[in-house]
């Protein structure tokens, strides 16, 4: 056994996080900030955050990920970290290049007080920042949120500081896609093309963790949202967020900022949430569905109808972001599964009240926890006490899903040990298919594993 | 294949490579990196590097924090005890199961490395202190597993804030009645990891070591120090110690438990693989216990030979000597048809490495018994003792940086301290070729060729120097991984090994010739450009065959 000291009995714990169930704020604000093209995320603290942020980045996409650090000393947090952003930036740009920088911070430079909105007036006015670069930033402490809280300061970051309003509108809807893999804002991208809707996506990490491998390195790959895209956002028509807890916050910046009115949506995963994308897309810019949408939206129904045996009530276990949970809960119920455990480390009160919604007429007892003490042990001991036939989350899961012989699929933040989140999607009717397509094959890969001879069976 | 595009690099110019690399610095920082980045020589006087040196802000490094050289490197293999991170969530979440550090607990034995425990300190603990909660942490850790010691470790803010763990842990020590200490390795302690590798080997030598008095059977005892058993590379080692009758009674910190750390004073030798990051505790179990410490090297097969000939060597037992003859003579025919086999396909190719602090030495020798050269190798964290030898160690000034890192008093145990050797049987065996203490570092091993040694090296340099020197296959972690691939050219991570090892030992480096034989010689290298990019573009006709 992996997890061996994991005892079944639940006695409340009250301040220790075990196998915690999210990270924190700077990585999101990181990997934010690679969606824009041409820059270069600097993380405003000690070297080890920035370090471990790229590996985790790194391990989940087996792609470069460059990142400038303030690299502090004991001395700077003493007299804090102005001298070391101020040369930074500029061997950043002289070195590197980048169009554009986007700082955050580490519980570090917050816990000393840097006053990041000051230190990079001043380096504009030092001229450590050439003409027509820009340097953008956002306060990430980490003893607030999580990794999805720093991912949406950063977005909020690039429309405080990047999106303009010039009066004449660019007849573009922005569509935040929230914290999301490269192929599904991919996805995205295309299911708005497909629908003849001139969007604006950001941030936009497609071609940028997913490149290919030429014989070329690319410090700043093609993929990426234009600057100009970015400062037009505050042209564009309307914002569809997706997400409340990644995307709503900059929306609303933006609407407050260029009076660009927005409306929150869920990620599109599975049939329902994505029908509300497309709908919304339909209603706001005033296009119709074309008939290619359509015949996805009904190969999906086709699917869930042909293999609905294998999913009626089965009991899923589920750990992952609240923007994902939401509607992959909504998906599973449904196709009459049966989602039973559900944590999340981020916190948000408005997150057990949905999932309780979503899951009122499932026929089991369904248990859900956000933020503090909502980790991976938690979710475990549910399992033991009430064993599931399928777990949905992160890498990290395989511990439990071993100990307990229960296959899993791997969904969300971090994958470390398997292929696939960058090159094809989960949203959009598409992305369904492939989600049931996982769960199908854990389930009958289980069953086959399990079945008695007598009863084993060649077509399915 | 990587060769179809490669220039010779026999004839190369170090010194114009250097010059090349700082070209496009502000002048600032090419004074400071013009600094760490050498040529080595022939013999053991060798041009002084910069080492150890705070990192240049906004230069992409390889380097992370001394949170991670205490918790993740040294403390991170030891499966027994519960390691709480005290702080935000994030640096407890980052070290959690990413080093490949196998162990082997048993069925029922205690094994904590699957989990991650952290206070998940939130703003209002920093605002008012996280004592509170790291007491009550503790207490809730000890109520759900009952360990039988718990460590703390303290992140960024912690020491900001001014929380004391220490007192946490001591009250929580007396209270619980386990062993409960904790490292102050705040990630901007020191310029590296390095900090943290001291820090850490300081607590374990003051609240552990020493504790537990029983050693294990065995004639010859000994302690395999900065050994870290990523890829198993313990278990192969140990196979070869049991064969030979020497018993490994505590490592630091590859398949360790608590009792190995606390009797470790009772063997009678300390082993260094890893100088960096363990030779504070080789050099203060010998100040209190009088255990002498030679360096030693697992990997390469003659690597391995030549560390357990000085181990017999040292025990001074014909016995001993024998069994370690038999067992290289044994060992050592697979070693060499292995080698004869993948030659073949490795021979006259060239490697760079720049990892942590002793693998960009060590590995050398296993390239080199399969005909590969090294052109450029250099350490992310070392100090320059690493690079120029031990002997340089009077010279060292001291930087701010350093002199934060606490030094322990060490004195002679009144009632423990047992010199296992005389003064006079030390310099006889010096004399025969084994001295105690020395360790000529990674430079004297590269001045017969044409190379350079690079400190801290940067995302920068490495790829022009990929550029300039088409290396066959560059060593690194898992950060610079991908942008070398992206040139085109294998990369191998020397700190986790990315998947596979063992690695040492002679059954490891038979593991490592036929991992590099896949690296280089993969067909995928071949790939990157499509045929069209080849062939002459034919305008405005179709022609069929
Ligand atoms: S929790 Fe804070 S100190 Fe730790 S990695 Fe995240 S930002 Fe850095
Ligand atoms: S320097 Fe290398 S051998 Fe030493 S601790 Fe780091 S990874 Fe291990």
């Amino acid at each position: 056994m992996l997890l061996r000291h994991t005892p079944t009995e639940i006695k409340e714990r009250k301040v220790l996080t075990i196998n915690p169930a999210k990270t924190c704020q700077p990585i999101g604000a990181m990997y934010a900030a690679f969606g824009i093209h041409g820059c270069m995320p600097h993380s405003h603290g000690s070297q080890g955050c920035c370090a471990y942020h790229r590996s985790a980045l790194t391990r989940h996409y087996k792609e470069p990920v460059s990142a400038t650090t303030s690299s502090f000393t004991e001395g700077s947090s003493v007299f804090g970290g102005q001298a070391n952003l101020l040369q930074a930036l500029n061997n950043i740009f002289t070195v590197y290049e980048p169009d554009i920088v986007a700082v955050h911070t580490t519980c570090l430079s917050e816990t000393i007080g840097d006053d990041l909105p000051q230190i990079v007036d001043k380096a504009k006015k030092d001229g450590l920042v050439p003409e027509g670069k820009k340097v953008i930033y956002c306060s990430t402490p980490s003893y607030v949120g999580s990794h999805v809280t720093g991912f949406s300061n950063m977005v909020k970051g690039m429309v405080n500081l990047l999106a303009e309003s010039s009066g004449r509108h660019n007849g573009k809807v922005n569509i935040i896609p929230g914290w999301v893999e490269p192929s599904d804002m991919e996805e995205l991208k295309r299911l708005a093309s497909l629908m003849k809707v001139k969007h604006i996506l950001f941030p936009d990490t497609s071609g940028v963790f997913n490149g290919p491998l030429d014989g070329t390195y690319r410090m700043f790959p093609e993929g990426g949202t234009s600057l100009q895209d970015l400062a037009s956002a505050g042209d564009s028509s309307g914002t569809l967020a997706l997400g409340e807890w990644a995307s709503a916050d900059a929306a609303r910046a933006l609407d407050a900022k260029c009076k660009v009115p927005c409306r929150v949506l869920d990620i599109p995963y599975g049939l329902a949430a994505t029908d509300r994308f497309i709908d919304a897309l339909h209603t706001l810019a005033g296009v119709p569905v074309p008939e290619e949408v359509e015949r996805e939206r009904g190969q999906l129904v086709d699917v869930i109808s042909d293999y609905h045996m294998w999913l009626y009530h089965k009991k899923v276990a589920l750990v992952g972001d609240p923007d994902q949970l939401i509607p992959l809960t909504e998906f599973l119920v449904s196709v009459d599964m049966c989602p039973v455990h559900i944590v999340t480390g981020t916190p948000g009160k408005a997150f057990e009240a949905r999932i309780k919604e979503i899951t009122k007429d499932v026929p089991y007892e369904v248990n859900v926890k956000a933020g503090g003490q909502a980790d991976m042990f938690l979710l475990h001991q549910w399992i033991k006490n009430d064993p599931v036939d399928l777990i949905i989350g992160n890498t990290y899961c395989k511990y439990i899903s071993r100990d307990e012989d229960i296959p899993m699929v791997r969904h969300g933040f971090p994958i470390l040990d398997r292929v696939g989140h960058q090159y094809f999607p989960t949203v959009g009717y598409k992305g369904g298919l492939r989600l049931l397509e996982k769960i199908l094959s854990a389930l009958l890969d289980r069953k086959d594993r399990d079945d008695p001879e007598e009863t084993f069976e060649l077509v399915i | 294949m990587s060769t179809a595009q490669k220039s010779p690099p026999s004839a190369w110019d170090p010194a114009s490579v250097k010059e090349e690399l700082l070209k496009k610095y502000p002048p600032k920082v090419a004074r400071k990196r013009a600094k760490q980045i050498q040529v080595p020589v022939p013999g053991e006087e060798q041009p002084e590097i910069m080492a150890n040196v705070r990192t240049i802000p906004g230069i992409l490094t390889m380097r992370g924090c001394s949170y991670a050289g205490c918790k993740g490197v040294i403390l991170g293999p030891t499966r027994d005890i519960v390691n709480i991170t005290h702080g935000p969530i994030g640096c407890g979440f980052y070290s959690w199961l990413t080093r490949r550090n196998q162990t082997r607990p048993g069925p029922d034995g205690p094994n904590y490395m699957p989990y991650c425990f952290s206070t998940d300190m939130q703003d209002e603990d920093i605002i008012f202190g996280g004592e509170k909660k790291l007491r009550a942490a503790i207490q809730e850790a000890y109520d759900t597993i009952h360990p039988k010691a718990i460590a703390i470790f303290a992140t960024c803010p912690v020491g900001l804030i001014g929380d004391d763990i220490h007192a946490v842990a001591n009250e929580m020590k007396e209270e619980l009645g386990i062993n409960i200490f904790a490292f102050s390795c705040e990630g901007y302690k020191g310029v590296s990891q390095s900090a943290g590798h001291h820090i850490a080997n300081n607590q374990i030598f003051r609240h552990v070591v020493g504790e537990a008095g029983r050693p294990p059977e065995g004639k010859y005892r000994i302690n395999l120090l900065g050994e870290y058993n990523i890829g198993g590379d313990a278990f192969e080692i140990d196979r070869i110690f049991e064969k030979c009758g020497i018993t490994m009674a505590s490592t630091f910190s590859g398949n360790s438990t608590y009792d190995q750390f606390a009797r470790a004073h009772t063997s009678d030798l300390n082993c260094v693989m890893c100088h960096r990051s363990i030779n504070y505790v080789a050099d203060m179990m010998e100040q209190k216990y009088g255990i002498p410490w030679i360096k030693v090297n697992f990997i390469s097969g003659e690597g391995t030979a030549k560390s357990l000939r000085k181990i017999a060597q040292y025990f001074e037992d014909k016995e001993l000597i024998d069994r370690v003859e038999e067992v290289i003579a044994e060992e050592m025919v697979a070693v060499k048809a292995a080698q004869e086999e993948v030659r073949p396909r490795t021979e006259g190719k060239t490697a760079m490495m720049f990892v942590g602090g002793s693998r960009a030495h060590h590995y050398q020798d296993l390239f080199n018994e399969i005909g590969m050269s090294t052109l450029a190798a250099g350490y992310e964290f070392a100090h320059r003792d690493d690079y120029e030898g031990r002997r340089v160690l009077p010279n060292i000034k001291l930087d701010a940086d350093s002199r934060n890192i606490e030094e322990l008093e060490v004195t002679q145990s009144e009632t423990e301290y047992n010199p296992r050797k005389d003064s006079g049987t030390l310099e006889a065996l010096a004399e025969a070729g084994l001295p105690v203490k020395e360790y000529k570092g990674m430079m004297t091993q590269m001045g017969d060729h044409a190379s350079l040694a690079i400190d801290d090296l940067n995302q920068y340099e490495a790829e022009k120097l990929v550029e300039l020197l088409k290396p066959d296959l560059f060593c690194a972690g898992i950060k610079e991984k991908f942008s070398i691939q992206k040139q085109g050219v294998p990369m191998k991570q020397l700190h986790s090994y990315d998947s596979g090892g063992p690695y040492a030992g002679f059954k490891g480096a038979i593991n490592f010739y036929h991992e590099v034989d896949r690296l280089v010689n993969s067909k995928v290298w071949s790939y990157m450009t499509p045929p069209w990019k080849k062939n002459p573009e034919l305008v405005g006709a179709f022609v069929w065959e």
